[in-house]
């Protein structure tokens, strides 16, 4: 085998493993901030955050802006603190909200942000004011069931003393 | 007599692991000895390119065959199994994070071991019972930076880069199966991979995984044909050994490896 | 000439394990010398040139060479005391993976910096040499074995080795290549002036070629002499080696532990 062609196929061969990998980080993996130098971090504290998950996206108006890189529990006051990493050409003003949502209606959990109206922005490290929890199916259905059976009592009591002050 | 043969499993038991042990030593102690000759494939670079040639570029068509395929298969039954909960959306990203997690580096690597592994072990186990290597040592030319270290690095070089091919010759199978042949949406496939593939998290920790693969494996071939009893049947039986444990270690290390990563 | 020894054994012994192989080896391989050792095989022949060459170490006793303890160098001396060595292998050893003009080059390219015209130069001289210019670009597994033997010769020559080691130079040929490498052994020891060890089993021709002769068995030096002495030599042992006569001092059988009937289970019945 002249060495010619050896150095032509590896060079090929070389060339290949660079293509994969680039196809790999730009179409598969779309290339998402990472902690490195051009991501800041935000915290948000929920109530419930639900299934929400690290890596779970962040989304303003539904474009991925960053992604959930940490969850704890703040064991002082019992709320969770989730750690958004966000990339650096987005900012949001001071007033913005979180809020835990899920895609579709069994998809996976993200968090939202709406951007407020103040001038100011958040600093990296800042903590969201304006949070809301994730909607938990189990809770919602309690509270359907509960303001569904005071509605019935209501309505009971209603009928008892339209029947008390008929006659 | 009693006592003897209720004793020899026992015995047997030990003298395997004595064995394990001292191979795991001559190992490590093999390794530090490459480490310490690569200058001279590092330098005379062309030495190792010559070797990429025969353990990477040979390999390719193996990869991309057996990429493709398992991608397809991936994709046909991940459809099955996602259509019946009512996320055959999901098959894009399904396909990307088994491939790239798990399939690619671990199927590459086994690959890689039947395929160029046995090669090498085959091609130094001949030259030590050629007496080629004992020629080298005479000519006062170190085989260990003349023939081994060149090898174990092409391995090295090698491995990564045919798992990354697999890799997206798997995605593109699933992808011919997801989308051209059933027909799921195009934009949804890609944005949903897109969506749950993390560059960082899941693309480098799969190729990292390759790289300790390449290492394991190249490692464990190289050694077996330097270490191969200088006969046609020792030949043969290192040859076996490199596959059987390089399966065995590219799997353990696989689950130390995914236990430390995600 | 007794000072002039360029290889020397003092008092050598080696074995594996407990299995003595040499025993308390003394002998001297003068400047420009071309020395035949032989014996039977698995007399410890091969394992004399091994000591030479540093492969092996001696655990008694002293391997000089030109005044030096082959056993006593570290990896870097004995890198240097090896370009300075060339050795023919039983089989030739080449490379087979490269064709014959890189098997020839092989000792050049690694340790000289000439240009690719001067080791193109080199090479075909030492082909030349050994009458096989032409076959540059054949794979050695397309050479027959007396055409491997002589190319194996020239990459061993390649850098004008001070000692030349043979290992049995002339097992496996036909009498035409033995001849022929028989010729080209005893041109190059005289042309270079290489001190020359050859291990070999073959009586008759090495005994035209060689200047002393050493008889090993045992582990020991059972006789030694020059071709004319050997050939007068009245010893029981090296009379039979000589005419190659079956049964004699060295028996036909192995000593077993066991008489042949106790092995079948018969003794005492």
């Amino acid at each position: 085998m002249k060495r010619s062609i050896i150095d032509l196929w590896v060079g090929i061969f070389v060339a290949i493993g660079l293509a994969s990998v680039t196809f790999l980080a730009l179409k598969v993996a779309n290339l998402t901030p990472q902690g490195d130098n051009n991501s800041y971090t935000l915290i948000a504290e929920f109530d419930n955050i639900g299934g929400l998950k690290v890596k779970a996206p962040v989304k303003s108006s539904g474009v991925v802006v960053g992604r959930v890189s940490n969850i704890e529990l703040d064991t002082q006051r019992y709320v969770a603190r989730a750690t958004l990493t966000l990339n650096d050409q987005f900012h949001f003003s001071r007033d913005t909200s979180a809020e835990i949502l899920t895609a579709g209606l069994l998809g996976e959990q993200y968090v939202g942000l709406v951007q407020g109206g103040e001038e100011e922005n958040l600093k990296p490290g800042d903590r969201v004011q304006l949070t809301s929890s994730a909607l938990v199916l189990e809770q919602l259905i309690g509270k359907f069931m509960t303001s569904f059976a005071e509605g019935n009592n209501k309505a009971a009591a209603a009928d008892a003393a339209a029947a008390e002050t008929a006659p | 007599m009693m006592l003897d043969n209720l004793l020899a499993p026992l015995r047997h038991l030990g003298h395997s692991t004595i064995n394990a042990i001292w191979k795991l030593g001559m190992m490590s102690r093999f390794l530090l000895a490459i480490l310490a000759h690569s200058g001279q494939s590092l330098l005379r670079f062309q030495l190792t390119i010559r070797e990429v040639y025969f353990a990477g570029v040979l390999s390719l068509i193996i990869i991309v065959v057996s990429g493709l395929f398992v991608g397809m298969v991936l994709g046909l039954q991940g459809y099955n199994t996602l259509s019946r909960f009512g996320s055959a959306d999901a098959l894009g990203a399904l396909v990307a994070l088994s491939l790239l997690r798990e399939l690619g580096p671990v199927l590459a690597a086994l690959l890689f071991a039947s395929r160029s592994g046995s090669a090498m072990t085959a091609e130094i186990g001949l030259m030590k019972a050629t007496e080629q290597l004992e020629a080298m040592s005479v000519m006062a030319v170190d085989p260990v930076a003349r023939v081994v270290a060149p090898r174990f690095w092409a391995g090295v070089i090698s491995m990564p880069i045919l798992a990354a091919l697999f890799n997206v010759m798997g995605i593109f199978g699933g992808y011919l199966v997801g989308v051209v042949m059933i027909g799921l949406d195009e934009g949804t496939f890609w944005s949903q991979m897109q969506n749950n593939v993390d560059l960082h998290f899941d693309v480098i920790n799969g190729l990292i995984k390759s790289l300790f693969f390449g290492i394991a494996v190249t490692l464990i071939a190289v050694f077996e044909g330097f270490d191969a009893t200088p006969t046609a049947a020792g030949v043969s039986s290192a040859t076996t050994r490199t596959v059987v444990t390089s399966a065995l270690v590219i799997l353990a290390l696989d689950f130390v490896l995914t236990a430390f990563m995600f | 000439m007794q000072n002039d020894s360029f290889i020397e054994f003092k008092r050598v012994s080696f074995g594996y394990g407990d299995r003595l192989i040499l025993q308390d080896i003394s002998l001297k391989i003068d400047r420009g010398q071309l020395v035949a050792i032989m014996g039977g095989s698995g007399s410890g022949k091969t394992t004399l040139l091994r000591l030479i060459s540093g492969q092996i170490r001696a655990q008694e006793g002293q391997v000089l060479v030109d005044g030096r303890d082959v056993g006593r160098m570290n990896q870097r001396e004995l890198y240097q005391h090896r370009r300075r060595m060339g050795m023919l292998f039983q089989f030739g050893a080449l490379f087979t993976d490269l064709p014959v003009f890189d098997n020839v080059a092989f000792p050049i390219r690694e340790h000289t910096s000439l240009s690719p015209q001067m080791v193109r130069d080199l090479v075909l001289m030492k082909l030349h040499a050994v009458g096989l210019r032409g076959t540059e670009a054949l794979m050695p597994a397309e050479l027959s074995g007396g055409m491997a033997r002589r190319i194996a010769l020239a990459r061993a020559i390649a850098l004008d080795p001070q000692i030349m080691l043979y290992d049995e130079p002339f097992t496996g040929l036909d009498p035409i290549s033995l001849a022929t490498i028989a010729l080209l052994i005893k041109k190059l020891s005289d042309a270079l002036g290489t001190s020359a060890v050859m291990v070999t089993h073959d009586v008759h021709k090495s005994l035209e070629i060689v200047d002393y002769v050493y008889f090993i068995a045992g582990g020991k030096i059972a006789a030694a002499g020059t071709p004319d002495e050997v050939r007068a030599s009245d010893s029981p042992w090296v009379h039979q080696f000589i005419h190659g006569e079956a049964d004699g001092p060295v028996h036909f059988a192995y000593p077993a532990q066991q008489s042949l009937a106790g092995s079948f289970g018969l003794e005492g019945a």
